[in-house]
């Protein structure tokens, strides 16, 4: 696979898309199959903030394998893709559980051992590959990375002499994944979507993405989008799925909603540290294979830390 | 954007009345200037940026990767990254995570501040690989922004002193310093930045203008060139009139223990 995909395939890609103004509510089973094998997927949000859990969660239920995942830092939601053999390469900046607790042992475990692939990029570098895929370029230059191990190791970056001052550039290729999963506070039917907060890498990586899969805490009506356009950051032309998934990105935090659930993080940490791949497997039947559904495992959380995380969340807006 | 931080809640025993953690953040907020803009790192960089606010430094602008300009953090309200909610509370705006990383390349940033994991004689930081890259014994979590704050802004570093993590040269460059010294930084590019200041629990170090080593600029009370030297994996050249650096007062402490009363980071 080259790095870059040719402008003529790009725009052919994107031509042959239904992006029609359509109804675009499905289920989080439906919105799955729309993922396939193999595909380079981007995920939204970052750290422990409005990652598309739900998504990722229905994905690993659904049996997909060899995901190429990119997102701008990774914290559980990496280890629930490695560790559960869904993804076998991560593309990412920073790799760890958070900074409460540490270096991730199931990250450790599977890139060690040869099972996924760790590709490092600066954070400003994984975003400004969005960005280049957002722009319709095969490349962006930037001054961070060079000289560093990091862009040593890259095989997917070039030093350049500016072709106006001589200076020395790093080009960062485009990145357009096959997906984006990206969870917000709330979109219409159409995929129009609103993100209050923190917006991260989310509109580049929308814009660069062949097909966008919104799962959002609340679906409103069109009429309700249009009194505050200035807040809609996702286009609907961009998006082809839209998933109503409450607490979607439980047990991280979704801004103003909820903060993350630090005891089910501290839980899941104590379980996967101890043993990266029995823990791991353990916390998979329990938590992701065994419930029935999204709000059975908001349940299997515990409702009174599910409350109190959104007790928390509303707390951004007190004055 | 250290690896190794723990949760532990328990109150400060050391005999000297203040922990390693809290001596980092002090002295590190000391190193911050009134009207500057600095992006801060989470954990003692945080805490110590908002310190810096707190003790006489009210107009510092606080950047976060997450993408938040202005910040006040709130006490008791410490968020767990950079990349939280907790993080916007009573701040001027928030931007992409790529845009205010931007901004460091742009210029608008003073200073980068952020902790490590492993350090050389020119200031280069590994948070990536322990052994050989290809091959690693240990694959660290990598580099977050720390690449793009150190390629592009002066720089300080808080971080345990451990002779394991002052190497003579880093198994890997993860976040540029001084690269191997001279004008090797601005060869490769980096013409803006620099490794600015290192601070540990046992000294404050600076550059030398020239050969870009490494240098004690001041011991921390009660410990020796020696006690440093042994700690320390690469040469160190004292200059004769080294300085002491004034121990914790009860101000700072007292606030920065009113900033963090659950210990998060300063235990």
């Amino acid at each position: 696979m080259t790095v870059v995909r040719p402008y003529d395939t790009l725009r052919k890609d994107l031509a042959e898309r239904d992006r029609s103004l359509r109804e675009k509510v499905m289920t989080l089973e439906e919105a799955a199959a729309l993922v396939h094998d193999g595909d380079t997927v981007g995920i939204g949000g970052c750290t422990m903030s409005r990652t598309p859990m739900g998504m990722i969660w229905a994905l690993i239920r659904a049996g997909r394998k060899r995901l190429s995942c990119s997102r701008s830092i990774m914290s559980s939601d990496g280890d629930w893709l490695i560790g559960s053999g869904a993804s076998d390469h991560v593309l990412t900046s920073w790799f760890s559980q958070s900074i409460l607790f540490g270096i991730s042992k199931v990250m450790r475990h599977n890139v060690e051992n040869g099972t996924a692939r760790f590709e490092e990029w600066s954070h400003m570098g994984v975003g400004m590959r969005f960005r280049a895929g957002a722009m319709g370029v095969p490349f962006v230059p930037v001054r961070s990375m060079l000289g560093s191990g990091v862009a040593g190791e890259l095989a997917a970056v070039k030093e350049m002499d500016c072709p106006f001052t001589g200076e020395k550039l790093l080009l960062v290729p485009a990145l357009n994944p096959k997906v984006a999963l990206i969870h917000v506070q709330r979109c219409d039917a159409y995929g129009n979507a609103q993100i209050d907060g923190l917006q991260f890498m989310d509109i580049d990586l929308a814009m660069a993405a062949d097909r966008v899969i919104l799962t959002t805490e609340r679906i409103v009506s069109n009429d309700q989008i249009r009194r505050a356009p200035d807040h809609t950051k996702i286009p609907f032309f961009t998006v082809d799925a839209v998933v109503e998934l409450p607490f979607g990105c439980a047990p991280h935090e979704c801004y103003g909603v909820y903060e993350p659930m630090l005891d089910h993080m501290r839980y899941y940490v104590g379980l996967v540290n101890k043993d990266p791949v029995n823990g791991m497997k353990e916390y998979l039947d329990r938590f992701v294979y065994g419930p029935k559904s999204w709000v059975e495992y908001l349940g299997l959380i515990g409702i009174d830390h599910v409350l109190a995380a959104a007790r928390a969340g509303e707390s951004i807006y007190d004055a | 954007m250290t690896p190794d931080t723990k949760t532990a809640a328990k109150p400060a025993t050391d005999p000297k009345g203040y922990t390693a953690n809290e001596l980092l953040a002090i002295l590190s907020a000391r190193q911050l200037k009134e009207g500057q803009v600095v992006f801060a790192g989470v954990g003692v960089p945080l805490l110590a940026a908002t310190l810096a606010q707190r003790l006489g430094c009210p107009g510092l602008t606080i950047l976060f990767e997450g993408g938040v300009v202005g910040a006040f953090i709130e006490p008791g309200k410490l968020p767990p990254s950079t990349n939280d909610q907790r993080c916007t509370r009573r701040a001027n705006m928030v931007l992409g995570s790529a845009d205010v990383l931007l901004l460091l390349q742009r210029g608008y940033v003073d200073v980068g501040f952020m902790g490590g994991a492993q350090i050389d004689q020119y200031g280069n930081l590994n948070s990536s690989f322990i052994g050989d890259p290809k091959n690693p014994k240990t694959r660290l979590p990598g580099t977050g922004g720390g690449n793009d704050i150190s390629s592009l802004t002066d720089m300080i570093v808080a971080m345990k002193h451990e002779k394991r993590r002052f190497v003579e040269n880093v198994d890997f460059v993860t976040s540029p310093g001084w690269l191997s010294g001279g004008t090797s930084r601005r060869e490769a590019g980096l013409t803006h930045g620099g490794m600015f200041r290192v601070v540990t629990e046992l000294a404050v170090f600076g550059f030398d203008e020239k050969t870009r080593r490494m240098k004690p600029l001041a011991l921390n009370p009660g410990v020796t060139r020696e006690e440093l030297q042994d700690n320390t994996g690469f040469r160190l050249d004292f200059d004769p009139d080294l300085g002491t650096t004034d121990p914790p007062s009860e101000r700072e402490l007292s606030t920065l223990r009113m900033l963090d009363p659950e210990r998060l980071f300063i235990a």
